[in-house]
């Protein structure tokens, strides 16, 4: 593989995004197998001790320790970079912001936004190199037409979803060595290069969030104190005091604490202005159109054309993509994505992916309609009647 | 970036390379049978290597062979002493500079830290302030210079006021041999603390210096190695490589040629880049240090892309998850947080050529 296009790979230099996986391991390795002059950077991106309640503690953890080692074994150098305010700053604030909104963030898109692909990228251009690998599962192909995102082989860990928000021109600067292959080489290649880590877990809670309590982080901080509120069922009734926005998401059934009633409840809406969360069947959280915000189009043209276009969106990463047409929304930067079928589980916060086939073409995040403020129930009938009328 | 074939190191105040004769006498050492704890003839020869190594610390210190005691390093004699006279009852409470090396700063309270000047060295007026209500015994540490400025400490004159006050004085001498004059006797302070790697002899081993009557209380105990000051089977390879670095910093007197480097080095770096900011430049300093900032440039580019070329320096104080913080020394002197995100030192020694900082001017105005 001809990683930055040039015949020869000796003395280019390329900087690996080095997180102490086996992916992002099997990156570095990789490259320096094929004589590129590769150079290891791990972001330093909270305090490991503080997140797990350890002030003692070291402020790395055991992935710094990984990335580290790995380095040595592959024999390049390797550092680390402090971008621990920056993360506060643009993940971890607005990752609590978004929950105290009534939202369902995705802390990893944000990262990749911002301290990823913004700051990781000026420092690999700073010490010279010419292009930034990650070990994400995506892959970047070049052509007359520009470069352009897809799929990655392997759909089981396909991380486009995560990726959308990726511009044209980081992408011109990144590399994505792992897109053309399934995980189970890239676990033989560990073994292959004799890399410690290649037994290592993969990573599956979000990474400032060590304990799995996210919601002490949105406590912590989040600017908005005032979360508590009450349980309100679609028809109206109030069904109590819940434990606060920030423990739901729309489409959750388990955990809410609300037994006897004949058919299951979900979360329909959570509603900030006055922190209630909404329930009902199943049926309310069907979901037909949605808007997206700070939309980044990576498909053919500047933006999404004109009368839309037929794509497979994606609302959340656990689920597959589904037929719809996705049109320019009626502010800068937004669009109207509508579902053939309706979708149930759409949550505000989450990012929405549209693909044509494996390409992905871009992608927005998902606003809350109706600014929050839900039609209530008695009156909708109304309205669907003079609807149809 | 220039590609520098061979590395250039300037970070002897990090560790210092060893000295001819060190690894010898370190790997002699290892190579010696028994347990200098032992009656048998292997026992006495390990014994014997120690107590040389002794002398000739005590030698490098000007002190009693009888006042020194072996440690693990640096850090354990900090430790040793600090909590040695805390446990013994002698003191109740622990003051320092805000200049210390972590080892000694993390067992002082915030509100116990004594201001430095603006240029890097003990505000005695500060000294005096913090100390004139004490009526109990009392601990104050300053160091004798300082690992990231390389401002030398009024050691004498704190020593004076703090005995006029009752209180005891410990100077942590880490980056003292080898780079100024030492007495450890007309220094006045009561208790010093000295490490073997940055003298240029091994990592591992340093040594407690005690100028005082005043027993420390073990920190380790055990079986009662080091005349019961501190316990644990000694590292007598590492104690052999001490001694024999002591033996050749004992005869260094003349340390103007690298002050000469030192201050040429500062002339070419003010020269290529005028904006840049040295350190600590109006005082005394140990002749290696220079401490230096271009605004605006963050202190972990500059050590990453000088890495990148070829040399060797550091900045701040090195977490061991390798991330760069800004210097606490350089925030204590009062630089801007920005500032002193921007400064690097550079710590020369006895191999360091004029062609070398020659060849690290021209990559660092490249920075």
């Amino acid at each position: 593989m001809n990683v930055i296009g040039t015949p020869d790979n000796t003395k280019q230099r390329i900087a690996v995004a080095m997180s102490g996986g086996v992916d992002s391991s099997v990156c570095a390795a990789l490259l320096a197998d094929q004589g590129f002059d590769v150079i290891g950077l791990t972001m330093q991106l909270y305090d490991h001790g503080a997140a797990t309640s350890k002030s003692k503690a070291c402020c790395a953890g055991q992935d710094i320790h990984d990335a580290r080692r790995v380095a040595d074994r592959v024999g390049i150098p390797h550092y680390v970079l402090d971008y621990e305010k920056r993360f506060e700053q643009d993940v971890i604030i607005p990752f609590a912001d978004a929950y105290m909104r009534g939202e369902t963030p995705v802390p990893c898109i944000l990262c990749n936004q911002t301290v990823k692909f913004r700051d990781l990228i000026n420092a690999a251009k700073d010490i010279g190199a010419g292009a930034l690998a990650t070990g994400h599962y995506i892959r970047r192909v070049e052509s007359e037409d520009g470069v352009t995102l897809h799929r990655a082989v392997d759909h089981s860990k396909d991380q486009s979803y995560f990726l959308f928000a990726t511009t044209p021109e980081q992408l011109s600067f990144l590399r994505f060595p792992l897109g053309d292959i399934p995980k189970s080489e890239t676990r033989s290649l560990a073994e292959k290069f004799e890399l410690d880590i290649a037994d290592k877990q993969d990573s599956q809670d979000i990474c400032f969030v060590p304990t799995g309590s996210y919601t002490d982080i949105v406590g912590k901080f989040s600017n908005q104190l005032k979360s508590a509120g009450h349980f309100l069922h679609v028809d109206g009734n109030d069904m109590g005091p819940h434990e606060g926005i920030e423990h739901y998401t729309v489409g959750q059934r388990r955990g809410l604490g609300l037994g006897g009633e004949k058919k299951p409840l979900y979360v329909i809406e959570i509603r900030p202005i006055d922190q209630a969360v909404i329930v009902g069947p199943k049926a309310e959280l069907a979901k037909h159109e949605i808007t997206v915000r700070d939309v980044n189009w990576l498909g053919s043209g500047n933006s999404i054309p004109a009368g839309g276009m037929r794509a497979m969106v994606r609302v959340r990463n656990t689920h597959e993509p589904v037929p719809g047409l996705v049109q320019a929304g009626s502010e800068p930067g937004q669009a109207k994505v509508s579902f053939d079928d309706p979708l149930f589980g759409v949550s505000p916060g989450q990012a929405c992916v549209f693909y044509d086939g494996d390409q992905v073409l871009g992608g927005g995040w998902i606003v809350a309609d109706g600014q929050g403020m839900r039609v209530p129930h008695n009156k909708r009938n109304e309205q669907a009647a003079s609807a149809s009328a | 970036m220039t590609v520098q074939n061979t590395r250039i190191y300037l970070d002897y105040n990090a560790t210092a390379p060893v000295l001819p004769g060190v690894a010898s006498a370190v790997i002699s050492a290892l190579e010696l049978k028994g347990n200098a704890s032992s009656v048998h003839a292997e026992g006495r020869a390990k014994r014997s290597t120690i107590e040389k190594a002794r002398d000739s610390v005590s030698r490098l210190t000007g002190s009693l062979s009888s006042s020194v005691t072996f440690t693990s390093g640096g850090t354990e004699a900090n430790t040793t002493i600090v909590q040695g006279l805390l446990k013994s009852g002698f003191i109740s409470s622990v003051l320092c500079s805000s200049v210390e090396h972590p080892s000694v700063l993390e067992h002082v309270s915030v509100d116990s830290r004594v201001a430095v000047s603006a240029n890097g060295a003990l505000d005695l007026h500060a000294l005096e302030h913090a100390i004139k209500d004490h009526t109990d015994p009392f601990l104050f540490c300053l160091m004798l210079a300082n690992n990231e400025t390389g401002v030398i400490q009024p050691v004498k004159e704190a020593a004076a006021i703090v005995h006029d006050h009752g209180g005891l004085l410990f100077c942590d001498a880490v980056q003292g041999p080898g780079k100024i004059h030492l007495d450890f006797n007309s220094l006045g302070a009561d208790f010093y603390s000295i490490s073997a790697h940055k003298i240029g002899g091994p990592q591992g081993v340093g040594c407690v210096v005690s100028n005082s009557n005043i027993d420390l209380s073990p920190v380790l105990i055990g079986g009662g190695q080091e005349r019961m000051r501190r316990s644990g089977t000694e590292n007598v390879s590492g104690i052999a490589g001490f001694g024999a670095a002591a033996d050749l910093v004992v005869q260094m007197d003349d340390f103007r040629p690298i002050a000469n480097l030192r201050d040429k080095l500062e002339e070419a770096l003010i020269q290529v880049r005028p904006d840049a900011v040295v350190f600590g430049q109006e005082v005394s300093r140990i002749p290696n240090t220079t401490n230096v900032a271009i605004p605006g440039l963050s202190s972990e580019r500059q050590v990453i892309k000088l890495d990148l070329s070829g040399f060797s320096v550091s900045a701040g104080s090195a977490c061991s998850s390798g991330k760069v913080s800004a210097s606490h020394v350089l925030l204590a002197m009062g630089v801007p947080t920005e500032l002193a995100g921007s400064a690097i030192r550079i710590s020369i020694g006895a191999k360091t050529s004029c062609d070398d900082l020659r060849a690290f001017v021209d990559a660092w105005a490249d920075l």
